[in-house]
This record gives C-alpha cells, structure tokens and sequence, in this order.
C-alpha cells in the first residue's frame, strides 16, 4: 500500500465562471479526440456515480460506435439517502458540469447534452438555465457544435439508474431496460450515449485543465483523485467534504467521528456497513469499499436493527417493482427481519434470509435490487444480536 | 436478425446459431428446456421475472437466457446450483406473493406458475405471506374478463399484449414497489375504461389472473332445466381450435365430433353459427354494392370505404378510438348476433318453440362476444338474442365435465335448419377470410362469373401479415351493374388491433384510398380469438389456419349465395338482403365511447 498520507482538498468547489471553463472548452478541442479520450484513460478516473466505471473506457466505447446520433447525459437525479453532493455541486460550479458534458460531447461525436435533474432539486432551475443560456451561446459564438439542456426528473429513486433514466426521458415508465445492450450501444433514443455523474463531469474539466498527471497526484494506484463525500450521522462535521480517493476508513472515523462510532455505511443504503473492527483494514475506494459519497456514521446508541430496517425499507418502497427478486425479496426481506425481531421466527432464519439477498445480488435485474444483498448481509453479518434482541 | 453464426457451448455441448439469437434459443436448439414466466413469442422481451436465469461463465451476475443475445465463445449453464438456487428462490417468491389457492382456480391444470411450483416442488416454502386481503376480490364488472390481482405475478405480458399487439392500453403498470400493480386508468373497473373485451391479454396471462367470466353453470342449469329448450351455435373458428384442449396437436378438424359432444351434453338444437356468416355475405355484400351505387350513380355522400363488422372487440375498440368512423362501419350484425336474432325468431317459428322457452347459447373462439351478447341494442327478438357466450375453452371443459372420450366420438351432423354452412363461412375464422367470402359472392353477382382465382382461393387476401391489401379489377359486368364497369375494387385486411389503428389512422386522415376493409380484432383473426386454446403463438395461429383453409376445400358448398338455408330464409321469412325484415333483426347501430 502507498503510504502517502491522503487528506482533504479543495478543487472541486474552486470557483469557476462560464468564461473560465469555455477557455478550457476551447483549449480542449483543438486536440483531437482520441489525444484527449487517452489523457482520460490515463489519468484513471472512474465514475462517481457509484459504479465506478473507467470513465475513458466508456467514452473509448461510444465514440467506436457508428451513428450519426449520440447523446450525452449528465445523471444529476442524486437519489441514495444522505447524499447531496451533486446538488452543492450544481449550485456552485454548474460551469464544470457544462465544461465536461462539452468536452465528452466533442470526444465521441455528440451533438445534443441534457442534464437529468432530480424533481427535488428544481429550485436550481431559474439559476442553471440562465447558466445554461449564456453557456450555449458562448459555445455556439466559438463555433462549437454542441447544446446542453435540462430535463426534470420524475422523481423516483430507481430513474437514478441509468437505462431507467432514459426511459424515463423518453416518457416511458422508469423502469431498468435489459442489459446488453449498454448505453454506450444503445442508450436514450436507443442511441449510443454516455451517462456520467455529476462529479465525474466536473473531474473532466480539471483533467483537462490540469492534465493528468497533476490529477493522478492524488489518491491510490486503483482510486485516483479526489471525491466529494456527503457526511452524515453521528458527527460533528454533517456535510460536503471534499477527500483524496483511497484513504483508510480508520482515519476518516479519527476525522469525523464524534469518538464513539460504531460503525459506518459506506456508499448509502445499498453500500456496506463497517463496523468498529474493520475500520482499520477498509479502503475507501475501488480497491476498498466503493462509493457514490455517502458517508454515514453511527455511534452506540444506535440500534443497527432499525438502521437495517429502515433501509429495507427504502428499497421495498423503491423498487421499481419490475422484477421478482427485487420487488418480492425486499418485502421478504423485511418482514423476515420483523418476524425474527418478533421471535415469530427463529434466528436461523436469518441464514434462509441471507441466501435470499445473495440470490437478490446475483440475479436481480438492475443494481439497485443486485446491492440489497451488502448493507443487508454486512448489517445482519457484524451486528446479529442487535437484529435478533 | 444477421447470417453471422456464433459458436458457444451450452452445459459444455458446442452449438453455432445466428448472432442475435437468445441463450434461450440456443439452448432450445440442443433440447435444454429453460422454465420462463415474463417471456411470450408474440411479445416484446421483458426480462423481469428473471425465473430463466443460467450462469455464463465468469460473470458476477446470472443472465436471464429470454433476454441475452449469445456471444462468441460463451460457456453457460442451465443448470449449476448458482442456477438451481435462484430458480427456486424466484419460483418461492413469486408464490409468496401469490393467492395460491389452485383447487378453487380456474386455470387449475393450465396454470404455468402452477407447473413450475410442481416441477420445482416447493411445497415447504419457507417465506412469509404477502397477499393483501384487498387483492383477493377481482374484478368481475366486465361481462366477459375477470382480473383478480391476487393471482398476478407482474409479468406484464398482458400490458405488452394490450399496447403492442392491440394498442389499447387499457391496462398499464402503475406504482412502484411492493405497491406495483397492473391497473387500469384511473384504477377504474375494466367495464368502465377501454378495454375491448378482446381476451388477448388473458390469452397470454401465464397464471388465473386474467381469464374469461365464465357461464358454465348456468349453461349446465339451462340444459338440466326440463322447460328450456337449449341451443347452441358454434363458430367457425372453433371446430379447428378446440381439439388443442383434447389431446390434439394445433390444426386439427374436430367439426363433426364437436358436434356429437354437444349432443352428449345435452343441447337440444346443435346448430351452426356458419349459416348467419353466409347471410352475413348476403347482407354486407348487398349493403358495400348499395354503398358503392350510391357514391358511383347517384351522387350522393356515403361512408366509405366500408368496414366489416363481425368482431365485436374490433367494434368497441372503433367506439372509443375512432368514434368519427362509426358510419363507416357496416351495419351488419356479428353472425352470432344474427343468429341469436333468428334463432328466438325463425327458427322458434319453424319449430313450434315458444322463444320464451328458448336459452341461446354459442360457443365463440371470443370474450368479447359475452359483452356483446349484452349489449342493449341485441334484443330484437323480444328476448336477449343470445343468452350465454361459452369460449372454446370452456367448451373443453364441459365436454370433460360431461365424461366424453372426445377423442373416441362418431361423426356427427348439425340440425337443420340454420345447421348448414358454406366454406365461405368456415374461413371467417381466419384473418382475409370475410373478405376472400364477400369477392367470392359479390363478385359472382356483379358479373354472373366466378372470382378469377384458381380454385376459389383468393391468395392475396390471405396469410398472417399485420395488413393485406388487393386490387380486383371488375369487368363485363351484367347490365344491372354497368356502374362498376371497369372499376378496381381496392381492398384492405388487417388483424390484431394495432394493425386495425395503422388502416382507420389512414383512412381517418384521407390517405387511404379502399372500398372495402375487413378488420379482426384478434391476431390470426378469430382462429387467434381471445377464447381460443392457451397457448398461442404464430405457429400455432398458422397451423389453425391451414386447417380452417383445408375444411373450406373439404367442403362442397364453397360460395355463401349457394347455402340452401339462406335462400330458404330469404323466401321464407327475410324477403330480400337489406329488406324490412333484415333491417329489424339483422342490422344494428353503434356509439362513441370515451377513450380512456
Ligand atoms: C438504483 C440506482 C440508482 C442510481 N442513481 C444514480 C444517481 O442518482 N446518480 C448517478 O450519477 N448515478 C446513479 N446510479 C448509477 C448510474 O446507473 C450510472 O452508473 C452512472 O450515472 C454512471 O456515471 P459515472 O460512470 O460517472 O459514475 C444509480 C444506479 C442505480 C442502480
Ligand atoms: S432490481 Fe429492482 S429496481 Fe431493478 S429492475 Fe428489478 S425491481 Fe426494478
Ligand atoms: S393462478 Fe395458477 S398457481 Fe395461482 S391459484 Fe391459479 S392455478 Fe394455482
Ligand atoms: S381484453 Fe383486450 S383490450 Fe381489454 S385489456 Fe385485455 S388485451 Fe386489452
Ligand atoms: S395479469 Fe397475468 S399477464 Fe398480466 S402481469 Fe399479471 S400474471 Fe402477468
Ligand atoms: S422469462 Fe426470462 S426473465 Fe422472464
């Protein structure tokens, strides 16, 4: 392991205006588009949205594709519980967001950017099409073929996922499509498209403006650069903190903790749970745990029962309810920790419940069904007395 | 799909198939059977009851077989414990959630979720019951669909099948979650929205969630009754769909047993819904030949290009869709209606049957036929024309009831009168058929010759394209009929409801130039009927049609005009086509519907 200490930065937020980023803008596409897809590659970032996807690979993938017609989508619908990292970003540096849709859009041959807004956050609207307005115009008065608009969100967690998120922009019912084929093949409008997040869109600008190599300065080997973390819970520090990707979550607990931290929900309701034992041996990044930024924190007095309950809960609700292991293993799963709870079951019959999520995980349809299986089995596998008592 | 072949290995046995083909398929191909729920092969894929699931070696995730293409050099297995275990897990799910009460249902033994629990035998199924009590009272305000969501399992097939195959959309889904449901506008009742009643949807449900109403019992009741006398009809359709329910393959001709059956049953009169479909050309011929006379000689502003009439799923879907058409509807009766009319009527007459007495029963390959049967406008007899719809279906079912060996039944022969049908009227029961009857006939009347085609079969017109269009020429017509001389007949055919919206949006918008158009509610036409046998699929819709098309060469009588029972009927009691007589029991009117 490098044994570089990582610690807290400030670029991303680093103030930005429309001027700024259309200098990068225009700077950038001089170059062509495979010297600029390769400095992406190798600067190795990864998506933010949660899955951590190479994100040169996946721009590689979609301007290989031949069609006339490509998209890209910038995914701002930010759904887990105890995230809100998007929203500050789109606050207060929307000009990034635009400056890497643009660049992307140029890279793979796409005219036509939309950023896929969260219903909850239309407050940002008046604010970011005023942006937006002077943004398009600048890039149309520097012969820039490109165009970014907004679509609202229909509101429900699942169109967060990406294939759902373009059926819901085609105005169909937000529901996960069959995978292949992927977006980069065939994604809104069956077109070939890339879906980034937020962040990761902002990363692109500051690669571009700083070249990879500055950016691979920080982070680890399999987690470079940094991260914007949602920080919530049992902490003194509730917020936006912005850290170098690959740091041990034992040092992120010393920063955050409140001294008493039982455990941590790494990467929101369907990440995993840390408890106090692990701290010291978990990465937080690709090679660790990964996650989309959510950091919760728990301390003694909470019962990890109710934390598991009330995740279930969530995704019981959430679901889009298309497929069986999902939309039926959640309420199993539910109901299964109630009847144990009950002593209506007996504890063993949380093994039967386990084998559910582990079917869930493998056999579900999209990610949010596939990932009940890790707070479920981390919670049920660290914290057991808590759920049976 | 492209010529490229792929070369993979399914539980370690090589196979090449076309690129694009599912793991599914291919696996079919070496004989594996794969259980699947969601997936039907006149559906769009789906993907999401995910009971298919194999294991393709090297990936974190299971695949659902129904919805991933093969690739190059891909090992999958069908079968390995990752594949059992979820399989299992899937089939305990669904069961959890489900109103498992098969001795009470009525798809007990044609249940395809039913089949895989037993395959699968999970009767220690260890999850926790979900069904809500609210789930448990279906839907029974349509008279011939019942929806009962406690048995549903979230397939959607039947959503694909109204939007895609009907383009209806009377049921969608809606909610999300553990309160996901299929559901109509509004959460409104089927009776109230606008469903057409065509059954496609129950023809594709896998499980008793969607099935027809069902009138067994009262049919039984009617026949034990010593006062009733009970007859019955049969439609054309039926005789070639309703050995699949009785140990035969698709496309077998079980008319004359079928006949025999309902004898055994206990009908009093077993007639043949084949006679009203030959009036039925007498009538709609006569009133496209008035249309057209009026438009070409007299100048005058007539509904054209006329539209055919017989489907009832195909009227009320015209109600509420395309409710500025409706004149352009024939006014004809469906067979069954005019002969319901009849029935109570002629034939009560002729036999000495006070109609009072009478309980009109048909078997139709149709669900929409029992709304129909209810509709206000069908009582012209006095009385309601027909009094109970039985499907194909649940004709196999009293025939089973009933301890007949089917299969063992002597030929038998229909009553007289109204028991004689032509081939013209066998084929009603395939998509075009109507159509290939009408030329047959009309064309006859306006030249005094026979329809230019070898054999009488009119090919163009048939085959199972979405929509069929043909050009008659007609010429050296007699003299009553020198107006069309040297006139084409264009004509249009389409089936399956969807279809039916691409002609009407045509025709709607001025940019279809037709005379004559022959719609089917049902893909196949009513040999894909909505009351038909389960399962349905284009090759089985086929084979249906090669034997509805054998039965018509089978026959002597091949042209409606020369059924001796129609020309007994017009001098006897109707007069003439379009007549006084006709006019009261023959023809009917239609209304707009709302469109939701
Ligand atoms: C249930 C579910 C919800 C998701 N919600 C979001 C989201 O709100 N924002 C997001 O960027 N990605 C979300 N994702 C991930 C996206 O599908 C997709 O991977 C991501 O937008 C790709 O961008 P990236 O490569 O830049 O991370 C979600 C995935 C799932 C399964
Ligand atoms: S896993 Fe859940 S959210 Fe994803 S498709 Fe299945 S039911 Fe919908
Ligand atoms: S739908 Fe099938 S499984 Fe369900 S009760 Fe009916 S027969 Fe049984
Ligand atoms: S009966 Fe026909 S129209 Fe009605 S819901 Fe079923 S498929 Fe749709
Ligand atoms: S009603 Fe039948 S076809 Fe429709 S989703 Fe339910 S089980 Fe599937
Ligand atoms: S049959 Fe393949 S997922 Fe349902």
């Amino acid at each position: 392991m490098e044994t570089k200490i990582l610690k807290k930065v400030d670029l991303i937020f680093q103030e930005s205006n429309v001027n700024e980023v259309i200098d990068i803008v225009t700077k950038t596409v001089t170059r062509s588009s495979d010297d600029i897809i390769l400095d992406i590659i190798d600067s190795g970032l990864k998506g933010r949205g949660g899955a951590g996807f190479p994100t040169g690979l996946k721009w590689k993938f979609t301007k290989n594709e031949d069609s006339a017609v490509k998209y890209v989508i910038c995914n701002a619908d930010e759904g887990e519980p105890g995230t809100f990292k998007d929203r500050e970003i789109l606050d207060t540096v929307a000009p990034k967001v635009f400056g890497g849709m643009t660049i992307c859009g140029y890279s793979i041959g796409a005219k036509e950017g939309y950023i896929y807004l969260r219903g909850e956050y239309n407050f940002l609207l008046p604010k970011l099409n005023k942006q937006l307005e002077e943004y398009n115009k600048l890039l149309k008065d520097n012969k820039i073929d490109f165009t970014i608009a907004i679509k609202s969100g229909s509101g429900a967690y699942i169109c967060g996922e990406e294939s759902a998120l373009f059926e819901s922009m085609e105005g169909k019912r937000g529901e996960p499509r069959n995978k292949p084929p992927y977006p980069t093949v065939a994604g809104y409008n069956s077109k070939p498209t890339v879906i980034n997040n937020v962040e990761t869109l902002v990363q692109i600008t500051m690669i571009c403006k700083m070249g990879p190599d500055k950016f691979k300065e920080l982070g680890t080997k399999d987690s470079r650069g940094s991260k914007v973390f949602s920080v919530s819970g049992d902490t003194p520090q509730a917020g936006i903190h912005e850290l170098e990707l690959g740091m041990p979550l034992a040092d992120f607990v010393e920063d955050f903790g409140d001294g008493d931290t039982k455990a941590v929900q790494v990467g929101g309701a369907s990440g995993h749970c840390v408890p106090r034992k692990q701290f010291k041996d978990t990465i937080i990044g690709f090679e660790g745990i990964p996650t989309g930024g959510s950091m919760m924190i728990f301390n003694s007095s909470r019962s990890m029962y109710n934390v598991l309950h009330d995740y279930l809960e969530f995704f019981t609700e959430e679901s889009c309810g298309q497929c069986t292991p999902c939309r039926v293993g959640c309420q199993q799963l539910l109901k299964g920790i109630e009847s144990v709870k009950k002593g209506e079951r007996k504890p063993a019959y949380l093994d039967e419940l386990k084998k559910l999520a582990n079917t869930m995980k493998i056999s579900a349809k999209c990610g949010l069904g596939q990932s009940v299986a890790n707070p479920f089995n981390s919670i049920v596998d660290n914290f057991k007395e808590e759920i049976i008592y | 799909m492209s010529e490229y072949l792929v070369n993979l290995k399914i539980n370690n046995i090589p196979v090449s198939v076309k690129e694009g083909t599912s793991i599914l398929d291919a696996a079919k191909k070496l004989n594996f059977n794969i259980p699947t729920l969601c997936n039907h092969p006149d559906l769009s894929v789906a993907g999401n009851c995910r009971v298919c699931v194999v294991e393709v070696k090297g990936a974190r995730l299971l695949s659902a077989s129904c919805a991933t293409p093969v690739s190059e050099g891909m090992e999958v297995f069908t079968n390995s414990e990752k594949v059992r275990t979820s399989r299992k897990h899937v089939i305990e799910l669904l069961l959890s959630e489900h109103n498992a009460d098969c001795t009470k249902c009525f798809k007990n033994g044609h249940c395809e979720l039913q089949s895989l629990a037993s395959e699968y035998r999970v009767g220690d199924h260890v999850f926790i019951d979900l069904v809500h009590a609210k789930d448990k009272i279906a839907d029974i305000s349509s008279p011939s669909i019942s929806k009962d969501d406690s048995k549903c399992i979230r397939c959607q097939r039947c959503v694909r099948t109204c939007e895609e195959l009907q383009a209806v959309s009377a049921l969608a889904v809606i909610k999300k979650g553990d309160h996901q449901r299929i559901s109509t506008f509004m959460s409104k009742p089927l009776n109230e929205v606008v469903c057409t009643n065509c059954g496609q949807c129950i023809n594709r449900c896998p499980t008793g969630a969607l099935t027809e109403r069902s009138y067994i019992e009262q049919v039984w009741n009617a026949i034990n009754d010593p006062s009733k006398h009970v007859v019955v009809q049969t439609a054309p359709a039926v005789r070639i769909g309703l050995g699949e329910d009785l140990g035969y393959d698709p496309g077998e001709r079980v008319t004359y047993k079928m006949v025999a059956a309902l004898r055994h049953i206990g009908f009093d009169s077993v007639l043949d819904t084949d006679f009203t479909a030959d009036l039925t050309i007498m009538e709609e011929g006569t009133e496209l030949l008035t249309r057209l006379k009026r438009a070409l000689v007299d100048g005058e502003k007539v509904a054209l290009p006329m539209m055919t009439s017989c489907s009832p799923g195909w009227i009320k879907f015209q109600e509420h869709i395309f409710p500025e058409l409706l004149p352009n509807l024939s006014t004809c009766k469906s067979p069954q209606q005019m002969f319901g009319a009849l029935a109570k009527t002629y034939y009560a007459k002729k036999k000495g049957i006070d109609p009072k007495n009478m309980v009109s029963v048909s078997i139709m390959p149709c669900t929409a036929k029992k709304f129909e049967c209810n509709r206000p406008e069908m009582r012209d007899s006095g009385y309601q024309d027909v009094d109970y719809v039985l499907t194909t279906r649940e004709l196999a079912m009293m025939v089973k009831q009933a301890g007949i060996d089917f299969m063992k039944l002597e030929d038998e022969h229909y009553d007289s009168i109204m028991g004689e049908g032509t081939g013209a009227a066998v084929i009603f029961g395939a998509t075009g058929g109507v159509m290939e009857a009408a030329l047959r006939t009309a064309y006859e009347i306006v030249t005094g010759r026979e329809v230019p085609f070898t054999n009488l079969n009119i090919m163009p017109v048939r085959g199972m394209e979405g929509v069929k269009e043909a050009k008659v020429m007609i010429k050296d017509v007699l003299p009553a009929w020198s107006f069309l001389e040297g006139a084409e007949l264009s004509v249009a055919i389409a089936h399956g409801l969807a279809n039916a919206k691409k002609v009407m949006t045509a025709v709607r918008d001025g940019k279809a130039n037709y005379h004559f158009i022959e719609i089917m509610g049902c893909p196949g036409g009513c040999l894909g009927g909505g009351g038909q046998p389960i399962p349905t699929s284009p090759e089985i819709r086929g084979k249906r049609a090669e034997a509805i098309y054998s039965e018509d060469e089978h026959l002597a009588l091949r042209k409606s005009h020369q059924n001796p029972e129609v020309a007994q009927i017009y001098k006897d009691f109707l007069g003439e086509p379009l007549g006084h007589k006709s006019h009261d029991l023959l023809h009917t009117h239609y209304k707009a519907r709302i469109r939701y």
